[in-house]
């Protein structure tokens, strides 16, 4: 049987986002098949060795908040100093009690399983992004290199 | 529950650690040995059930007792 083939394009950079590209691409990993993130734009945060990303209930009404707060500060509340900081730490608390893995633990494990990381060049150089701040193992290329394993694979998936 | 010749408890943890802790133990393994997984994640029924299919290693006991789902799992 020929190896399955899975290919993800991270375009977020946001707490919650990271999850999708990293819980998919271990999972199939595990399941046995080659596959490789193209990390564009915001995605390509979630590269960085020290990570410091963080969920915003702005311009999300489809997020649950603790304790009803979503009662009690509307809108406009939700953009007072201090507010991100606070949701991003309270989510981080949850999914400690509830099990679920750190981002920097899911993408090591990507990695030990040969996940391969890409980074769009692009966006590195538009953003004036340090290499040096990346994890180690991550290459470098641009949409023609993304379609060359995404044109054969069985899965793709942009995130 | 049958012999097994390895224990892997992902008690507490969820998707997608179960899998990924009972695959990572299954490398260290020899074919034909079987492991023993105890999860507490409800989702992780259905997902060893998919994880054997896709992955060709059989799972052998799949059940729910005291609060807690066990699988056996014998590698291919």
């Amino acid at each position: 049987m020929e190896q399955k083939k899975l290919a993800i394009i991270a375009t977020k950079g946001s707490l919650d986002w990271a999850y999708p590209p990293f819980i998919l691409a271990s999972t199939a990993a595990a399941l046995g098949y080659e596959v490789q993130i193209f990390f564009t734009f915001y995605g390509l945060q979630l590269l960085k060795k020290d990570l410091s990303l963080e969920v915003t209930p702005l311009g999300n009404p489809g997020m649950p908040m603790p304790m009803g707060m979503d009662k009690w500060f509307p809108v406009l509340g939700l953009t007072l100093p201090g507010m991100q900081g606070m949701m991003t730490s309270m989510m981080k608390a949850k999914m400690k009690k509830k099990g679920v893995a750190s981002i920097e633990d899911l993408r090591e494990l990507c990695q030990e399983a040969e996940v391969k990381f890409i980074a769009c060049q692009m966006t590195v150089d538009l953003f004036e992004l340090n290499p040096a701040e990346f994890i180690d193992g991550v290459e470098y290329a641009g949409a023609a290199a993304f379609f060359e394993f995404a044109g054969e694979s069985d899965i793709c998936l942009y995130i | 529950m049958a012999a097994f010749d390895q224990e892997l408890d992902a008690s507490g943890l969820n998707c997608p650690l179960p899998i990924l802790r009972a695959k990572k133990t299954l490398n260290s393994m020899a074919s034909g040995q079987v492991l023993h997984i105890i999860a507490t994640d409800p989702g992780s029924v259905k997902d060893f059930d998919a994880f054997a299919k896709q992955t060709g290693n059989e799972l052998m006991e799949s059940k729910e007792e005291g609060g807690k789902f066990h699988f056996l799992i014998k590698k291919a």
